[in-house]
């Protein structure tokens, strides 16, 4: 390059912002936190914390430590009490606890068949007619395979910030809940732009037919209800996981996008420096990309960043309704779907972990967003 | 003489940032007296506009700051030192103020009867019914024809010229002490420039006002002015009755604004700049007469024959109205020399020099560049040709891609037309070209928004000339610029013209600039040839009426109006 000249060359438009920016108090803090919530993800995906997220550290629902222990969970219980055993039993386990949660309504019909009167306080409906234990290969096999893990694994009768129904850690589940929260956010939020930019420019840009149809296309799009379209695509997909999320909110969400680029390369289309580049004979690609585009790439990542938000809570809104990640895949909106059912029984921290975290990155990010405008925007000054 | 205003000591800070200010206004004093004009004079950057606003209370409170000790007493009170509610009861009433953008300072969306009886009815609580006839009364008063129906016309309906109108009847209508005119007729046409001043010396005298009058241009100010006030860079140069400082100016700058602006009956081959007079040496001025003008002999470059250009505007639904931007225009361009394109706006001159470009399709026509016509040829054919014909446009803070350093600017039409055999040959090139236009090589690695109005008016010079053009097309180029300034980019483009043999196609609304740079004149009026004839001879005997009325509408200035 010829321009290799750093001490002489000048601040250009974009350091003149980031100057800006830096000044501005509020947006280096909203920066902050951001960019820990990226290296908590990037930590998190890389394997180097939380990992182990999924294992069960805890009582069920052991409380914060800083509430203490529950008294009426007993904490190092040697046998599970009816209590957690019923538990067990209110939704299907994804995976299977080391101990056997029948041990003890089995040991009771054992009971009831040797004649002893013992009254059974579970409700197995074979328990009459079952006097051998179905599962007792199935369960010799895991004992043999945990039996070492068994061994260290004591149970916390508190974990640092609680305890889900398996006893998982939340703090840790916050994590790996981020992890993908943040990287469906981010990566749909880059599809939708892209897609946004491109039609806009496209658009904007050549306008007559071309802009006719896409305009038409995005009338007809922002017709149906953004629900029923995200359901829609859903439904087409057919399955269930993050890449599947990332391609609903991405083909759902570029609408506003596309309407502000558009708008954009319109105005800027008959602009002298645009024309002064058709003079000089820059074909359309080059007058669009490289004379239009870095003129308008800080609406573009304004939109980005807008779009990270809204799509952050577009996930935890979709995998609340039941659309969102597989269940073995945690994020915050499947954490908060668990915490519904785990609020009528008070066990708030779930809920309260998510959610903090949740809205301090919106809250963050929203904030950066509107400071990165101003810094990007002098006239707004 | 009474006095009705004075300012004293006014010293107005902006913040640039958080630890940076800027003294726009550098302590000034002035007297405004009673019934008479008052001109506030300079460049951009002056401080005139602020010095303006700071009377009215209208300075931006976010980052302006009146400094302690500046005084603007009006009726014995100090203006800077009242509260809002005060300050409000004067403005219109006492003291109203125009703008220069008549377009921008009407609320589209009501008509202007509404606007006109707003103020009537705000400031002298006048009923519905008296305020319409007062504002019937005022719009004949401003020379709206037929006020009856033009009361109830939305502010698109009406001309510009009109607008203006509007808002000095808007202005007048409190009978205000104190009008106060920032920059009224820059925006105008010169005809319809030349109606606003009568009106505004007719209005002066008849309402015993005073008017406080900014503008950049010292020909409209010797038209109109009693007293004149040349600032520079927040600094009052000058003050003074406006004879002596027209006919005797004492200040260097005054002097250098007096002579650098091209006047009608002289061409010199260089103008004079401001630092020929600021640095001392201001008698040792090219002032050898350049000639101009066309003969048979000169070998024509570009053949324009029967151009034509429609534009189409929806009517109705399926219907479509025509426009024709420019009818039936023919025209030669010898080699090396300059054709002026004189018109007001709408007149189709842009269009013209945008369609030769192939900015615009040519509806009708042809243009013979030695001998190929480069209307109908495809557009890779065109691509050889598009090199030699370059255009500079008006806006120079528009024309320069905000996002590029210089160095990109200059090199990219180099290596998108394969000039030059390497990226080094190119930067070399590109050296060159700056140094050639008069910039310093470091602006190699600026961004635009580093340079002044004048600057970026020769950067774009420098990127045309990078494609060895031979025609430079050149819209309003030097329209937008200061007088100083104006002055160097028409000496620098007379340097190349002698330079690189360039032909001009010099288009512009003011005839004193089209006069100086032109050899050929063609005057424009409503997309057609309304005449064409050597530049010396269309000033001294113009042939068609609208050709004379153009020509007598230019201020005069000092020396020959008064």
């Amino acid at each position: 390059m010829p321009y290799d000249k750093p001490h002489a060359v000048s601040p250009g438009l974009w350091a003149l912002a980031w100057r800006r920016l830096r000044a501005d108090g509020v947006a280096m803090v909203s920066l902050a936190i951001v960019a820990a919530f990226l290296l908590l993800m990037v930590l998190s995906g890389t394997g180097l914390i939380a990992k182990d997220w999924s294992r069960e550290v805890g009582v069920n629902y052991a409380p914060p430590s800083f509430v203490g222990a529950d008294a009426e969970t007993p904490g190092n219980a040697a046998a599970p009490t009816a209590s957690s055993a019923s538990s067990a039993e209110s939704d299907a386990p994804t995976e299977l606890p080391v101990e056997d949660p029948l041990a003890e309504a089995l040991a009771a019909i054992r009971g009831e068949t040797r004649g002893e009167t013992q009254k059974s306080e579970t409700g197995v409906p074979s328990a009459d007619s079952a006097s051998v234990d179905p599962l007792a290969d199935v369960m010799a096999d895991i004992r043999a395979k945990g039996s070492k893990a068994e061994a260290v694994e004591a149970r916390a009768a508190t974990l640092p910030f609680g305890g889900d129904k398996w006893g998982r850690d939340v703090l840790k589940k916050v994590i790996k809940g981020s992890e993908t929260s943040i990287f469906v956010g981010l990566a749909a939020a880059v599809v939708a732009t892209f897609l946004g930019t491109l039609f806009g420019a496209i658009a904007g840009y050549y306008g007559r037919w071309l802009d006719d149809i896409f305009n038409w296309f995005y009338s007809v799009f922002t017709a149906i209800p953004y629900l029923l379209l995200i359901l829609a695509v859903a439904a087409v997909l057919q399955q269930k996981g993050m890449f599947t999320i990332i391609l609903i909110l991405g083909l759902t969400g570029w609408t506003g996008c596309f309407r502000l680029i558009r708008g954009e390369y319109l105005k800027h289309k008959g602009r002298e420096y645009v024309q002064a580049a058709d003079a000089i004979g820059a074909s359309n690609a080059r007058r669009m990309f490289v004379h239009i585009f870095p003129n308008i790439s800080h609406v573009v990542l304004v939109q980005l960043s807008i779009l990270v938000v809204a799509f952050i809570k577009s996930e935890v809104i979709l995998s609340f309704l039941g659309f969102g990640v597989p269940v073995d895949v945690v994020s915050w909106g499947s954490m908060l779907n668990e915490a519904q059912n785990e609020l009528i029984l008070g066990k708030w921290w779930q809920l309260a972990a998510a959610g903090t975290a949740m809205a301090l990155l919106v809250t963050a990010f929203s904030l950066f967003t509107d400071a990165l405008r101003d810094a990007l925007d002098p006239k707004l000054k | 003489m009474e006095t009705l205003l004075t300012v004293r000591n006014l010293r107005v800070n902006f913040r640039l940032d958080k630890h940076t200010a800027f003294e726009a206004v550098k302590g000034i004093s002035f007297d405004i007296p009673t019934n008479s004009t008052v001109a506030l004079v300079g460049e951009s950057g002056s401080g005139k506009s602020v010095t303006s606003l700071s009377i009215l209370g209208l300075l931006p409170k976010e980052n302006a700051t009146v400094l302690l000790g500046s005084e603007i007493m009006y009726g014995g009170r100090n203006l800077l030192e009242l509260d809002q509610p005060e300050l409000r009861r004067l403005r219109g009433a006492d003291i109203s103020m125009i703008f220069q953008e008549p377009m921008t300072s009407l609320n589209p969306v009501f008509t202007v009867g509404f606007q006109l009886t707003e103020v009537l009815r705000l400031h002298l609580g006048l009923s519905p019914s008296d305020a319409r006839k007062r504002a019937l009364a005022l719009l004949a008063e401003v020379g709206i024809p037929d006020p009856e129906f033009k009361i109830n016309a939305y502010p698109s309906q009406m001309s510009g010229g009109q607008q203006q109108r509007v808002m000095i009847a808007m202005a007048i209508a409190c009978e205000p002490k104190l009008l106060i005119a920032d920059e009224p007729t820059t925006a105008l046409d010169v005809t319809i420039q030349k109606q606003i001043l009568d009106l505004i010396s007719d209005l002066q005298k008849r309402h015993q006002m005073s008017v406080l009058f900014i503008t950049h241009d010292l020909a409209v100010v010797g038209e109109i002015a009693d007293y004149v006030v040349v600032m520079r860079s927040g600094e009052i140069r000058e003050q003074g009755p406006a004879k002596s400082v027209f006919e005797n100016p004492q200040d260097a700058y005054t002097k250098a604004l007096l002579l650098c602006r091209p006047r009608l009956d002289r061409r010199p081959v260089r103008l004079p700049v401001i630092e020929d007079f600021m640095t001392g040496d201001g008698h040792a001025m090219h002032l050898n007469e350049r000639k101009r003008g066309i003969d048979a002999a000169d070998s024509i470059i570009l053949d324009v024959r029967h151009l034509g250009k429609d534009f189409y505007s929806r009517e109705g639904i399926f219907g479509r109205r025509k426009f024709e931007a420019v009818k039936d225009v023919s025209f030669k361009l010898p080699k090396g020399k300059t054709l002026g394109l004189v018109g007001e706006s709408g007149s189709g001159k842009t269009t013209v020099g945008l369609t030769l470009m192939r900015l615009h399709e040519a509806s009708t026509g042809e243009a013979l560049f030695e001998g190929k016509d480069i209307l109908s040829m495809s557009a890779r054919q065109f691509m050889d040709y598009k090199r030699r014909i370059q255009i500079i446009f008006q806006n120079p803070y528009a024309s320069l891609n905000p996002r590029m350093i210089i160095g990109q600017t200059l090199t990219e039409p180099m290596s998108i037309h394969g000039i030059g055999a390497s990226a080094q040959e190119r930067t070399d090139l590109a050296f060159e070209m700056l140094h050639k236009v008069g910039l310093p090589e470091v602006s190699f690695y600026k961004y635009p928004h580093e340079f002044s109005g004048g600057q970026r008016q020769r950067i774009a010079i420098a990127r045309c000339l990078t494609l060895k053009p031979d025609i430079l097309i050149c819209d309003e180029s030097v329209s937008a610029l200061d007088v100083s300034v104006q002055a160097q980019v028409l000496n620098l483009l007379s340097d190349l013209q002698d330079e690189y043999h360039l032909s001009y196609i010099f288009i512009s609304h003011d005839l004193a600039v089209v006069k100086y740079i032109s050899d050929e004149i063609m005057v424009m009026n409503q997309g057609a040839i309304v005449e064409i004839a050597n530049s010396d001879d269309i000033y001294r005997h113009p042939k068609q009426p609208y050709t004379k009325k153009l020509l007598s509408s230019i201020p005069k200035g000092w020396h020959h109006g008064n």
